[in-house]
């Protein structure tokens, strides 16, 4: 399209309200040498679409991203009033919403500080020289004698003027232009302060912050009756007895997806308890051996990518050695089951979802009811915490379903957790073989490196047959073919190059369409396995090369903001080569930056391992993160404390049972999860701030690094190496074979 | 009609008496601290304390509740004016998703009614039938311990307290 009409549409101001939608990134595409805008500015140039300033003196802030309770408003905030020079008390954010904000497309991948931090961070800074512009028409004096403080535009001579006497028409409905004023860093009193968490008062005292605290007028409560197994039909159900039930009961039903409505909640559980009682299923799962499943991946057919090929790699030497990795399918598990409330309106369907992005949920419930898109709103409301892709986008999915079937009422869709255990979709199972060869100084020569995995991401990418209930209607919907996720950042292979120097190298990622079980996006995707394995590996090499763990580390990296997390984390956590260790105490070392393109990360963990029983206590835990430009460096801190936690849990204890037919994993007895006696003796964080370098991100960064510190702990701790997670007692008394 | 007592105020709801009490706090009463995480008594996000002792709220039916007093976190404080748990989860940015953390913080009150100063071993064990997804257990036992010194010499001890 033409710069002309680019003008054109910037003229008809009557359609501002949905300025971002009309200025996609395609729209300038037909312009020569466009040049790149930073972060999702580039796709919804718009400054209004980011910033705005009320009337009432208010600030707006619009991100497309959701809060996860990563602490991502509070982030975004300092952003916005660092460069606005304003107080964020005055700052409101309104998150991912169809009707209202970017499509920033999912809240994924560590990327809401490089997406939308950069986009909100540089519109504010063009905003704040706007109001700059406006103030010295008004003035009649040049820019450059105005300086924004408080709200306010001030002249030397001492006028000056509020923001809301300068925006009061179109002032900021223009394109983002390619530079920005930014601050100097030097100068920054928000950004790189720890600040207080913006949700975190009304977490705490009951206030209605969740997609589970909605209460609307004649709301109905719903519960759907999930299969035993995956795809089994229903082949027969006594509804008319369950309708004669108290709360005004009504059933659901298309095909073999059946839901109850009642009035009350408990209700609706009796409800669903009477249904399921007279439900008849037509089982046809057959699920892999799970003592096999490893060797059932590696048969499947596979599309293999060599992702590096470097020199000319040989594992002819004295000095080799080569191991197999596992990882089991591991649960999302988020603390509180998946959750949405639905409302039809002639001829508008609004849904109220945690899901991590509304836009192609949207799209992808637009597919599936055979409604026009712009008929569907979908609203993000935080949920419990998700780390990917769980059953928030089901739920919202058996949700939009339910009230199209009960127009006018507003329908809350809650899963039990057995929903959740059982048909979330799981962090794939990977496993991968490494083989490297060490030259007679003890440096790697060789490194040979082929990695198995599903896809990542089975999200609603804009289908319905990816949203689980369309599986199951009378005219179902079949899931969207599997697609690998190309490089640099990967999916299964992410992280799968190892960032250490080696002159000889091939890796290879072998990504398998067939998926035995139902997978999807979980932290870090294949982050956590590739560090595992990597970090583990590295650990066995430099016992063959007789040299300390840290050191073998710095002698393959160049990079030095990877040195300085390591340095920081040996430094801090007292790490000496040789240390003199009793029998059953140990510690381990790793590091990763993450997708080799985003945040450095390293710790060192204590582990005691007890002889007779092979179980595992954590120690002392130090870890070291460079972010870029810490933003809420308390924020940054809270998210790697997190990570090293979750990591630890899913490392020691976690993966799915299933048999032939079904997950057995169906709770919290039958897929433990760490918990308080367990946590580590103390975990401190180190934040390397890095002013005015990009924004890197922080919420995976410490997946992988933990997982493999963890393992290198054990493997001192018990004198064993065991290479397949979860690193159970009962699985390290057996290595120990005591 | 069943009568029960939720921070200090009666309230009559007229449910099945089986209904498990965190329903009736959530939808009846209004009330959204209380959570439901599994419905089975294994994660805590429902807990609340009856009587100083905690419970799930999600196993316990509302007729064993006549005469007993209910408390959940709106009786704690509020944003304004936080209790000295909530205010200690505040100064420790205590949570993540935030989902799990007034269960945290009612299990929390419960051992510190009972125990004045808890040591770290204490705190743990205390803690344990709470789950926590997103890894804040470190700051949930650092919140624990700023609450207990801030409610030393502030609490009577429970055998008093009791109405």
């Amino acid at each position: 399209m033409s710069a002309l009409t680019r003008r054109t549409l910037l003229a008809t101001g009557g359609a501002v309200v949905v300025s971002f939608a009309l200025m996609p990134h395609a729209f300038a595409q037909g312009q020569q040498q466009v040049p790149k805008l930073p972060g999702s500015l580039d796709k919804f140039p718009m400054l209004d679409s980011w910033v705005g300033v009320g009337a009432d003196g208010r600030v707006t802030v619009f991100t497309g991203k959701a809060e996860l309770g990563q602490g991502i408003k509070t982030a975004l905030i300092q952003c916005a009033a660092e460069a606005l020079e304003v107080d964020p008390e005055i700052i409101t954010i309104v998150t991912a919403d169809t009707a209202r904000t970017a499509n920033e497309g999912y809240t994924a991948g560590s990327r809401s500080m490089q997406d939308s931090g950069t986009a909100i961070l540089q519109a504010a800074a063009q905003v704040r020289g706007i109001l700059i512009e406006l103030a010295a028409a008004r003035f009649n004096l040049p820019p450059n004698q105005l300086r924004a403080k408080s709200g306010a535009i001030i002249a030397g001579d001492g006028r000056s003027v509020a923001y809301k006497d300068l925006v009061t028409g179109q002032e900021l409905h223009r394109p983002a232009q390619p530079t920005s004023q930014l601050k100097d860093p030097k100068t920054f009193t928000i950004i790189g302060q720890p600040a207080p968490r913006v949700d975190i008062p009304g977490k705490i005292t009951g206030a209605p912050m969740y997609v589970q605290d909605l209460r609307f007028e004649g709301m109905l409560h719903a519960r759907v009756l999930r299969p035993p197994s995956y795809g089994a039909t229903l082949t027969s159900v006594d509804t008319a007895t369950v309708e004669r039930l108290p709360g005004e009961v009504k059933v659901v039903r298309d095909g073999s997806f059946a839901a109850v409505v009642a009035q009350g909640e408990f209700q609706a559980i009796e409800a669903l308890n009477a249904l399921a009682a007279t439900a008849r299923w037509q089982q046809t799962a057959t699920l892999p051996d799970s003592r096999k499943i490893f060797d059932t991946l590696r048969g499947l057919p596979s599309n293999d990518s060599t992702i590096l090929n470097k020199g000319s790699p040989s594992l002819q030497s004295e000095h080799a050695l080569r191991a197999t990795y596992r990882r089991p399918y591991q649960l999302h598990g988020s603390i509180g089951p998946s959750c949405a409330v639905a409302k039809l309106d002639g001829d508008a369907l609004t849904i109220w979802t945690h899901s991590q992005g509304v836009y192609p949920l949207r799209d992808s419930i637009a597919d599936m009811l055979h409604m026009p898109q712009d008929k569907v709103r979908c609203i993000h409301v935080e949920g419990s915490g998700c780390y990917g892709h769980n059953g928030a986008d089901d739920a919202a999915a058996d949700a939009a379903l339910i009230a199209r079937a009960m127009p006018g009422r507003a329908i809350r869709v809650q899963w039990m957790r057995e929903d959740e255990h059982g048909f979330e979709p799981f962090g794939p199972a990977m496993t991968s073989d490494i083989a490297a060869t060490l030259d007679a100084g003890g440096k790697i020569m060789s490194w040979l490196y082929d990695v198995w995995s599903n896809t990542h991401s089975m999200r609603p990418q804009g289908s319905g047959g990816n949203l689980l209930p369309a599986q199951y209607l009378a005219q179902p919907f079949s899931p969207a073919a599997p697609k690998p996720s190309p490089q640099p950042e990967g999916a299964g292979d992410r992280n799968a190059i190892p960032l250490y120097t080696v002159p000889n190298a091939h890796v290879v990622g072998h990504f398998i369409p067939q998926m035995p079980l139902r997978v999807s996006a979980l932290r870090a995707l294949g982050a956590y396995h590739n560090v595992f394995a990597i970090e583990s590996f590295m650990d066995e090499l430099a016992a063959l090369a007789k040299v300390d763990p840290v050191e073998f580390r710095l002698r393959h990296l160049d990079d030095e903001r990877a040195r300085a997390v390591i340095t920081t984390v040996a430094e801090q956590f007292g790490w000496q080569p040789n240390a003199n260790l009793s029998r059953g105490r140990g510690r381990g070392f790793a590091f990763a930056r993450y997708k080799n393109l985003a945040a450095y990360c390293a710790l060192a963990v204590e582990a005691e391992v007890e002889h007779e029983t092979g179980a595992v206590k954590l120690g002392r835990i130090v870890a070291a993160i460079d972010a870029g430009q810490a933003v809420n460096p308390d924020g940054i801190r809270n998210q790697t404390e997190g990570a090293i936690v979750q990591s630890a849990s899913w490392t020691l204890y976690e993966a799915v049972r299933f048999d032939r037919q079904a997950i057995l994993s169906r709770d919290w007895s039958s897929f433990p999860t760490i918990r308080f006696p367990a946590l580590p003796e103390s975990i401190e964080v180190h934040v390397i701030n890095r002013p005015g370098e990009k924004f890197l991100g922080a919420g995976e960064a410490g997946q992988g690094p933990a997982a493999a510190a963890v393992a290198n702990a054990v493997a001192s701790a018990a004198g064993v190496r065991l290479r397949e997670l979860p690193l159970t007692a009962r699985r390290i008394k057996a290595a120990i074979g005591v | 009609m069943i009568e029960l007592n939720v921070n200090g105020e009666t309230h009559r709801v007229d449910v099945d008496p089986r209904t498990p009490l965190l329903y009736v706090l959530r939808n009846d009463l209004k009330l959204n601290a209380a959570k439901f995480g599994c419905g089975l008594g294994q994660c805590g996000a429902c807990t609340v304390l009856i009587d100083h002792s905690p419970v799930f709220s999600c196993l316990t039916p509302i007729s064993v509740l006549e005469g007993r007093y209910v408390r959940t976190v709106e009786g704690l404080g509020s944003a304004d004016k936080p209790g000295p748990v909530q205010k200690a989860f505040i100064d420790e940015q205590a949570a993540q998703c935030g989902y799990c953390i007034p269960g945290m913080m009612m299990r929390a009150q419960a051992l510190l009614e009972r125990t004045a100063s808890p040591s770290d071993a204490q705190i743990r064990q205390a803690m344990a039938p709470n789950l926590c997804r997103c890894g804040t257990q470190m700051r949930i036992l650092r919140a624990v311990k700023r609450a207990a010194k801030a409610m030393v010499g502030e609490l009577t001890p429970v055998r008093e307290a009791q109405k």
